[in-house]
């Protein structure tokens, strides 16, 4: 189904200026384009850019240069108000906020639309206690901001968004400090808003994992390789995960989606399982004792020692005197990884 | 769905409104009760019932009821209320902009800049006049002396606040900023004539008795102006609760807000310095005294609620500093510490129970 696209950019330069005249260009000719009701991760090295190309599309920094509109118009010809109704952000600031309550919080977020004092009428309560349920913190809404969990103020901040009525939210490392229950609720209610209401959500993670669970785009920022945007399972499988960080000593196991670090291997071993969770777990352990792992098929069974994980407590090492000439058994079990991981 | 909204809303709101009408009902009524033992108590013993007549035009017994009533003991009532909403609502301000809880005018250095100013004009220009008694031009002189000396040290701790995140740091550039503008008026001081010395010292202790009837309505209506631009700035003070990068979101014009905002408090510590001397405390403690009373950070009650307070405390103030009665008059600077630095110590100790604070 063809979505509308709500921000679209040609050949923008973002940066900074130093001084009075110096410029530092952190990215040039970059060209995008964001569609409604769908959720991004902006993922990259710490460096990357990141947090200046979400500034740079808030309108909170200023575009150095290129053509960036917004539902068809120039960015640049948005008053600060219809900016206010159109753009809406969550970062990571501390704010003087603790002697509010979260309903008196998450209302601020309906300034642009109120009048002279901020006085909510009917609507606007409407608005904000939908928003407090729709995050899940209405039974907080009488309590300080002061006294909720990290989890629960990260919370507080998107229902204030939310009540902006922006179709358009820019997040900039919204899950850092939280745990994972946190995370994942708060990846999950984005992802929710985003295609239940038709919202862009554009947010920058260090989240891999949940990242390349629920996003519907990964946009990849380097230094070196620029932005690449694509859908997740695209990216995925085309290899630009692997070369996202440029590190020798890191590589992205494509079936697990996760990140690991390369091992410094000092022995072989042959290691067979009776499926693939035991097979995974047990190259796991070995990887971080130091073994390069073989199939079965692989090598020669009597130069190496061969593991074979039946089950989760049944461990056997046959030519176990191939790890340590002290061994006289020609067979070794174990009903658990521990009491096998000594032996290495 | 729909009814557990409605009623949770109605809670909400009730709760909100109950909170701030409360207090502002009982302060208004503290401050009429406060109001009239200001005029009721002083050296000279008046009954009450002249002074009602006197206040509503009639002729008494003693003409020189009539002068003490109108052209001191009234005056003096109206400054303190006025002064006193005034320094506390910029203290507030500062507060909020600053993100400072510690910020004042005082602790910043805008009281002493506004000083220096009323010391230059009248030290080096002024020659030897006696304080309390200026004449309009000369006065005028005065408070343009300290607008200028207060918009000047406002500049400089922009100028530092936009280098410098730490906020000790800046609190300490602005003591920074006291000292050598402190040094400046001693050498002004140093130079210039025993009385103007003499005026200068008596003027640097504070009091509410420097406005005359005939300055007294420039002087209303300059506070009442500074004061309702505070009143008009209190949605944006909401979002700058928030800090500068959401405010902005929010559609705030984060420039043309703090401008106005430092011209406002400008306004106000300049015609309070010029008039009254430079008053410590009140701007620093008064806004704490009101948040911790109502319990919320929400400017659409705190701000009144300050005023209110500011005003309450500054004449709870006043009659302190007449109690002497005929022995004289207490400085306002020897009051307002007492009252204001336990407040402050308070908070600073319990800071982590206190809900504004984190």
């Amino acid at each position: 189904m063809k979505k509308n696209t709500i921000l679209s950019a040609k050949n923008i330069s973002i940066g900074y200026t130093i001084g009075r005249n110096k410029i530092k260009t952190v990215h040039s000719k970059l060209s995008f384009e964001l569609q409604e009701g769908e959720l991004i991760s902006l993922i990259g090295p710490n460096g990357a850019g990141k947090s200046t190309l979400l500034r740079t599309l808030s309108t909170s920094q200023a575009l150095l240069s290129g053509n960036l509109s917004f539902k068809g118009k120039a960015i640049s010809s948005y008053s600060e108000k219809e900016i206010s109704k159109n753009i809406g952000i969550v970062l990571t600031d501390s704010t003087q906020t603790g002697g509010l309550s979260v309903y008196e919080l998450v209302s601020l977020g309906r300034q642009p639309h109120t009048g002279f004092f901020g006085r909510l009428n009917n609507r606007d309560n409407e608005i904000i206690s939908e928003a407090l349920e729709a995050v899940g913190i209405d039974h907080k809404s009488n309590s300080y901001m002061s006294e909720l969990s990290d989890g629960e103020k990260q919370k507080a901040m998107i229902a204030k968004v939310l009540v902006q009525e922006c179709p358009l939210i820019l997040l900039d490392e919204p899950t850092a400090f939280l745990d994972v229950v946190s995370r994942i609720e708060i990846m999950n209610l984005l992802h929710k808003i985003a295609s239940e209401q038709n919202k862009t959500i554009l947010l920058s993670t260090h989240d891999i994992e949940q990242a390349l669970i629920l996003s519907d785009k990964l946009w990849l920022l380097s230094k070196t390789k620029g932005l690449q945007c694509g859908v997740t399972e695209d990216l995925i499988l085309n290899g630009s995960m692997d070369s996202l960080f440029n590190k020798k000593n890191i590589s992205f196991d494509t079936n697990h989606g996760v990140y690991y670090p390369n091992i410094n291997w000092k022995k072989k071993i042959i290691v067979t399982a009776a499926n693939e969770t035991l097979l995974h777990w047990g190259i796991n352990a070995l990887n971080r004792h130091n073994y390069a792992c073989m199939g079965i098929e692989d090598e020669d069974t009597a130069n190496y020692a061969l593991l074979r994980i039946s089950s989760k407590d049944n461990v056997e090492i046959l030519n176990p005197n191939k790890i340590s000439s002290n061994i006289k058994d020609s067979k070794l079990q174990f009903n658990n990884f521990e009491s096998f991981l000594e032996i290495l | 769905m729909n009814a557990s909204h409605t009623s949770k809303k109605i809670e909400v709101e009730k709760l909100l409104s109950q909170k701030g009408t409360k207090y502002i009902v009982i302060l208004s009524i503290l401050i009429v009760v406060l109001f009239v033992m200001n005029l009721i108590i002083g050296s000279v013993h008046i009954p009450f019932d002249s002074i009602l007549d006197i206040l509503f035009g009639n002729t008494v017994e003693k003409s020189s009821w009539n002068f003490i009533i109108l052209g001191s003991r009234l005056p003096q009532a109206i400054t303190a209320l006025l002064c006193g909403a005034a320094l506390a609502v910029s203290g507030l301000m500062l507060q909020t902009a600053f993100n400072n809880p510690l910020a004042g005018p005082s602790i910043l250095g805008i009281n002493t800049g506004a000083s220096l100013g009323v010391a230059i004009v009248m030290l080096f220009l002024g020659g030897s006049i006696t304080a309390g008694i200026f004449s309009i031009s000369g006065m005028f002189a005065v408070i343009i002396g300290s607008f200028i000396g207060s918009m000047l040290v406002l500049g400089l701790i922009i100028f530092f606040s936009t280098l410098l995140k730490n906020n000790i740091m800046i609190l300490i550039i602005g003591i920074m900023i006291s000292f050598v503008t402190s040094s400046i008026i001693s050498l002004l001081n140093f130079f210039s004539t025993a009385e103007g010395v003499h005026s200068y010292i008596i003027w640097g202790m504070g009091n509410f008795s420097g406005v005359s009837t005939e300055q007294l309505p420039f002087f209303i209506i300059s506070l009442s102006l500074g004061l309702l631009i505070s009143i008009f700035l209190i949605k944006p003070l909401n979002a700058l609760l928030l800090g500068s990068r959401y405010a902005e979101n929010l559609g705030i014009n984060i420039t043309r807000i703090r401008n106005l905002l430092l011209i406002t408090v400008g306004i106000l510590t300049a015609v309070t310095t010029a008039f009254c001397g430079p008053i410590s405390f009140i701007g620093l403690a008064v806004p704490h005294v009101a948040r911790l009373m109502i319990g919320t950070s929400n400017h659409n009650i705190l701000m009144p609620t300050t005023l209110l307070c500011g005003s309450a405390i500054a004449l709870i103030c006043n009659l302190i500093c007449v109690l002497p009665g005929e022995t004289g008059i207490i400085p306002l600077n020897a009051v307002t510490p007492i009252i204001g630095a336990p407040v402050i110590v308070y908070v600073i100790i319990n800071q982590r129970k206190i809900q504004y604070f984190n």
